[in-house]
């Protein structure tokens, strides 16, 4: 009886019955690499979990087999007796309903075993996950959509739940209880169990049948939803351009052609799979009604066999052996218990490879390679001790290089201090198609260095190569004389500011986002870099000052403030080396005097690299390096480089004649 | 409940689908509840009386029930789906007309996504839930009463141990099932924000290697599953419960009838058949209380996704054409006469704050101004994007909101900030200025704007493929297109919001020397951030902080304004800020 509650359980998951088996390459290693990772944490609970189905299953078994017993060997016995004695059928119930207890406690066990396997499984997935994706270097994400990665933790992971929750012991328990009921009906009677078997491929090929027909329309059905969907976005996104142009009649009519053809499809899809569903119930009850027919005929030749029976069915019950009227009232309701898991089986086995094909997801996010670290010098603080830099325990607001040589087994400490080298540096996303050409270039500490060029010359991508966002091809970075490849990168990246082209925010207070630059920074500390980011005056200004909550990226504030903090953040971090990639074109020019009087104080004393289009930015730099198409093409400062009157004179001269135009 | 309900009215011509759907389920409950019945009668009647015939002529009767069940269960199958479909269909259709009377502030504070949400998912979901209800809630409860009553009729006695046995188990149910779909929200609250933690750290993975903070993010992330996994295990704990709830019943039950059924059947009240037949029942009846339940959590389940969609279809638009509209515009002189704007009632503080701006027809004005200072809701009240709060907009001398909708937005033409290409060629695009535009026109449109010269480039030239979103042209190309598209409606107002900041300075020349050449007597608003956009204009406004800072001409501002002449220098002169961005 357990099985037949669990049918209904499964309903609540998925509708989609006779939907198309998404492909998936190799079902069987998938599924036994989600079952180790099952094992791994929670091997004795599905040891226990497999127990409490068998003993589920068996007593279920019994409990139906009492039928029998209760007609045969009690009631029929007792009919037309003068004083019936119930003490021995009263035993056999007490007997039964220890079976139904023991079944009841180990299907209640079952349960909640399963429910912490696959909770727990599933909260270690997600931690691995997330830590890896963590872990993988920034190729990755720059590879592969964001919506892509999210919906591994979605819908993904939701598929693998009704899996591990559903799917599994439901199949368990259907393969054990197809098993002992195809047993037992052997046991009662062969040919009553023939019949039964033949119903079932009935069954099977009807419902294959209208699976595959369904399957045909499902793909129909996904391609005009697809349809539909991809013009609802298009249009919701300008629909605002519609009511401007008035263009509504027009968008209707589109809308309900490409409606009605949904509906057409959608109707077909689930006309097939809705059938599906009294097919295998009504044809359950014909193998139900022929078993009832031959049954009968064999309980009656067996119960008048020595009346006037017919000659066949004597002949019959002697082949055969006897069916008893209780016997065939167990038979019946095996009849039943038979047809039902075989469907479960097929339909679980659709569920469990569309499951898979998301486990294939999960499992190709955790093969991907992590970011590889072999750096070994590390940043430690310090302090002056008789002339020599030595390493401090405590913070002393002075860093040094704690650099080991295996050489002569010695360690050298050698000061933080924002010297920066490129030497002839080749770099590209792919080993075949180089986008940065024979970078040289050399920032001495405290100096500023503008890049300067039209979008996509490549200089975003310089900065993302000093703190090894990328690994570069050919060449050598050196930071402090260093080669960044021998320095962790976590003290690496440790020890540079950076303000992204775009600004992301975290859910949290204003603080929180501050406080991100350095975590153990206090109060003071947070306003003092508002203050100096010139954002201190605008989050006074929100409704709760620093503990205004920040929700969607910041989606409560201007672009301008959320720079602003961007540079605040940047600024409680206090590192030697600054990276400001600014992106102000979307500011208008009095914010942004704003958030670059805010960089400006940034910048002082720090070695900076700044992307830059204003001029105010660029000529107080120390160096501006002019690029196009990958390769620096001129190098100097504002002054040598009007003089050399090449393409940096062109840009600056170009736009100042538009202006007058 | 009544809401729950709300989205049948969409039903419509599907009606009588729907009513007869769950009639099919109805007969087919009934073919499969006469079975058992039928059962019996074979082992009493047929067996007890050695009466093969009778055993023969039964089996046929039922197999001949069993097929027309099966008739009736594929009809219900086939009514069902053409109902679910045709009521998802209508659902669509009337959110997708009702969204196209809205107004901007309808959209607004809706969102995008949100509507998109509501047109898909939203909508599937009740197609799904609304199949399950037409089979699952009618044949349920069908199944239990007409078990019920069956049972009733062979046996009065053993038939009230059912009915007592669905009180007991309908209480012990309903009360675990709202517990648990209680805990379920919750689960879904939680489950949102990890989804949300994930995709923070997905978009801001740079900021997160940058600074060195993948462990930390691990740690909150950790808690955060952690959570999750707390509040699964509760919610999943008392679902544990159900089956053997149930199982228990269903036992406690099965024992009864067996010790009652054989004193009965000895003493000769109740029949072995009879008593076979009622044990089927049993199974029948709880199995069905069992399904209600799980129907009733679905539905609380679909219960978000309805109130969304009714949110939608009851959505009456703010902005509505008056009764006797006024159908021509007679030129394009605009009037602001002391307006307040505020793009929600219950703001503090208004966007626009008591302004009083006359503009002549013919002329050309420049806007500038600090972000926020609300540039573009100024403009967009001119084309009745929105309804002003107090005060009144005047386009021709006629109040915007006597003008019929269509009349003044097609003679008042916005190129918006936030504009978009639709996907179709580029001469599909344009005619959404003007259907009936011959190519010829289209072609001169895209002269004045400066598109012409790169649209001959194109392989296709006029018939190239516009991706969705015009995501294949880049952003400077596509604001021409933009305003090539607002040229073609020939309107007597022409404002272009922010329009050409992709556009590099000499084009963007180019395209303000066309408009004075070509267009002299349309009115001309220009919003833009670089001051060579607008100091040719016949005058400007300085906006600042939802009012008018100043209006008057380029002298007369250079000389007299602080906040133009600090942009003016600041872009132009000796202390020029160059622009070092190409565009392209």
């Amino acid at each position: 009886m357990a099985e037949k509650v669990k049918e209904v359980k499964a309903f609540g998951g998925r509708g989609a019955r006779g939907a198309p088996r998404p492909k998936v390459k190799n079902p069987g290693v998938l599924f036994m690499r989600v079952m180790r990772y099952i094992f791994k944490n929670y091997g004795v609970s599905m040891i226990v979990v497999f127990a409490c189905i068998i003993i589920t299953v068996f007593a279920n078994i019994q409990g139906t087999l009492f039928t029998k017993t209760l007609i045969d060997k009690y009631i029929e016995p007792m009919i037309g007796q003068d004083n019936p004695d119930f003490g021995p059928l009263a035993g056999a119930m007490a007997r039964v309903a220890l079976f139904y207890l023991t079944g009841i406690v180990a299907s209640y066990v079952q349960a909640r075993t399963m429910a912490k396997i696959t909770q727990g499984t599933l909260k270690n997935l997600r931690i691995e996950l997330f830590e890896h994706m963590e872990s993988l270097p920034i190729k990755y994400f720059d590879t592969n959509a964001h919506g892509d990665i999210m919906s591994v933790y979605t819908n993904d992971i939701d598929t693998l739940r009704q899996m591990i929750s559903q799917s599994i012991p439901q199949l368990l328990n259907s393969a054990i209880t197809i098993i002992s009921v195809l047993g037992s009906m052997i046991v009662l009677n062969v040919p009553l169990t023939i019949v039964t078997i033949i119903m079932v491929f009935v069954m099977l090929f009807a419902s294959g049948a209208a699976t595959k027909a369904s399957g045909k329309n499902f793909v129909a059905q996904q391609k005009n939803l697809g349809k539909l969907n991809g013009y609802i976005e298009e249009m919701m996104t300008g629909e605002k351009v519609v009511k401007v142009f008035c263009h509504e009649a027009k968008t209707i009519e589109d809308f309900d052609k490409y409606n009605n053809e949904l509906f057409e499809a959608s109707f077909k899809a689930n006309a097939f799979s809705s059938i599906l569903g009294p097919i295998n119930a009504q044809l359950g009850n014909v193998s139900y009604v022929i078993c009832a027919i031959v049954g009968g005929a064999l309980a009656l030749t067996t119960a008048s066999s020595t009346g006037a029976g017919v000659a066949f069915f004597l002949a019959l019950t002697h082949l055969f052996g006897s069916l008893s009227i209780g016997g065939l009232a167990s038979f019946l309701t095996f009849n039943k218990n038979f047809s039902m898991p075989i469907n479960q089986v097929s339909m679980q086995f659709n569920s469990i490879i569309m499951a898979l094909a998301g486990a294939e997801r999960i499992f190709r996010l955790l093969d991907e390679k992590s970011e590889t670290d072999d750096g070994y010098v590390t940043l430690v603080n310090s302090k002056m001790e008789n002339g020599k830099i030595v390493e401090a325990s405590e913070h002393t607001g002075h860093w040094a290089w704690k650099h080991y040589h295996q050489a002569d087994n010695t360690t050298t400490y050698q000061p933080l201090e924002g010297d920066v080298t490129f030497n002839d540096v080749d770099f590209g996303y792919d080993d075949d198609k180089i986008v940065l050409h024979n970078i040289v270039l050399h920032a001495n500490p405290g100096q500023k260095i503008a890049l300067v060029g039209s979008t996509g010359a490549g200089k975003t991508t310089i900065t993302n190569l000093i703190n090894r966002f990328y690994d570069i091809q050919d060449g050598k970075i050196r930071y402090d004389n260093i080669n960044i490849n021998k320095i962790s990168k976590k003290d690496l990246r440790k020890s540079l500011g950076i303000v992204l082209q775009d600004t992301h925010l975290f859910t949290g207070t204003v603080a929180e986002n501050i406080r991100y630059g350095k975590l153990d920074a206090t109060d003071e500390e947070v306003k003092a870099a508002a203050k100096l980011a010139n954002a201190d005056g605008f989050i006074r200004r929100l409704p709760e000052g620093y503990d205004t909550m920040l929700t969607g990226d910041g989606a409560n504030l201007s672009q301008g403030q959320r720079q602003l903090l961007a540079i605040a953040r940047a600024a409680i971090a206090d590192p030697p080396v600054l990276i400001l990639d600014e992106a102000t074109s979307s500011i208008d020019t009095r914010t942004e005097k704003i958030v670059q009087d805010g960089m400006d104080k940034l910048m002082m004393g720090r070695t900076t690299f700044v992307i830059a289009h204003r001029l105010s930015t660029i000529r107080n730099s120390d160096c501006i390096l002019v690029m196009e198409q990958g390769r620096i093409i001129e190098q100097g400062n504002h002054k040598e480089l009007l003089e050399k009157k090449g393409k940096y004179y062109q840009l600056y001269t170009g736009n100042k004649t538009d202006i007058t135009a | 409940m009544s809401e729950l309900l709300s989205p049948l009215a969409q039903l419509k011509e599907f009606k009588k689908t729907a009513i007869v759907s769950p009639l099919w389920m109805i007969g087919e409950v009934i073919c499969e509840m006469i079975i058992p019945i039928l059962m019996g009668k074979i082992v009493d009647e047929g067996i007890g009386n050695k009466d093969m015939g009778y055993i023969a002529s039964t089996g046929i009767l039922m197999l001949g029930i069993a097929l027309l069940g099966l008739f009736c269960g594929c009809m219900g199958g086939l009514t069902r789906s053409k109902a679910s479909a045709g009521l998802s269909r209508n659902l669509r259709k009337a959110m997708h007309d009702n969204i196209q009377t809205f107004s901007f502030a309808n959209i607004d504070k809706f969102s995008t996504s949100g509507l998109v949400t509501r047109l898909t998912t939203d909508v599937s979901n009740i197609q799904n839930a609304f199949m399950m209800v037409l089979s699952m809630a009618v044949r349920a409860p069908m199944s239990m009463i007409v078990a019920m009553i069956l049972a009733f009729y062979l046996n009065a006695r053993i038939a009230s141990i059912y009915l007592i046995a669905v009180i007991i188990l309908s209480i012990i149910m309903g009360t675990l099932m709202i517990t648990t779909t209680r805990y379920f929200k919750k689960v879904f609250e939680r489950y949102d924000q990890l989804n949300e933690s994930v995709q923070e750290n997905v978009s801001a993975i740079r900021v997160v290697k940058a600074y060195v903070r993948e462990d930390y993010e691990n740690n909150k992330f950790k808690k955060a599953a952690g959570n999750i996994y707390e509040m699964f295990l509760k919610a999943e704990m008392r679902l544990a419960c159900i089956g053997p709830v149930m199982t228990t019943t269903i036992n406690v039950c099965i024992l009864l009838i067996s010790w009652i059924g054989a004193h009965m059947i000895v003493s000769g009240s109740l029949t072995t058949g009879q008593l076979m037949s009622l044990l089927a029942y049993c199974m029948n009846i709880l199995m069905s209380l069992m399904m209600v339940s799980m129907i009733f959590v679905m539905l609380t389940m679909s219960e978000a996704s309805v109130r969304r969609i009714a949110e939608v279809i009851n959505e009456k638009s703010l902005l509505t054409n008056p009764e006797n509209p006024v159908m021509d515009v007679k030129d394009g002189a605009i009037e602001f006469k002391n307006v307040d704007f505020a793009y929600k009632k219950e703001a503090k503080e208004p966007v626009l704050k008591n302004i009083n701006l006359s503009i002549k027809s013919g002329e050309s004005v420049g806007i500038i101004g600090a972000t926020g200072s609300a540039k573009s809701s100024l403009v967009n009240l001119i084309s009745r994007l929105y309804d002003v709060t107090s005060g009144s907009v005047t386009v021709g001398g006629v109040d915007v909101r006597d003008y019929d909708i269509e009349t003044l937005r097609n003679q008042v033409s916005v190129v918006l900030q936030k504009n978009e290409l639709f996907s179709g060629t580029i001469l599909d695009n344009l005619r959404w200025g003007d259907p009936n535009a011959t190519q010829e026109e289209c072609i001169r449109a895209c002269q004045m704007a400066c598109a012409d010269e790169f649209i001959e480039r194109m392989p296709e030239r006029y018939n190239t493929h516009i991706e969705q979103g015009g995501s294949n042209v880049s952003g400077g190309q596509k604001q021409r297109i933009c305003i090539a598209r607002a040229l073609l409606k020939k309107p007597k107002i022409l404002i272009l919001d922010d329009s050409t900041s992709a556009v590099d300075t000499a084009t963007d020349a180019k395209i303000r020397k066309a408009f004075n050449d070509e267009i002299p007597n349309t009115t001309k608003l220009i919003i833009a951030q670089r001051i060579s956009s607008v100091e040719n204009c016949d005058r400007i406004i300085i906006m600042d902080n939802g009012q008018i800072n100043d209006f008057g001409t380029p002298n007369e501002l250079l000389e007299r304004n602080e906040i133009y002449r600090e942009i003016y220098e600041s872009q132009t002169g000796s202390s020029a800020d160059a622009d070092f961005d190409e565009k392209n």
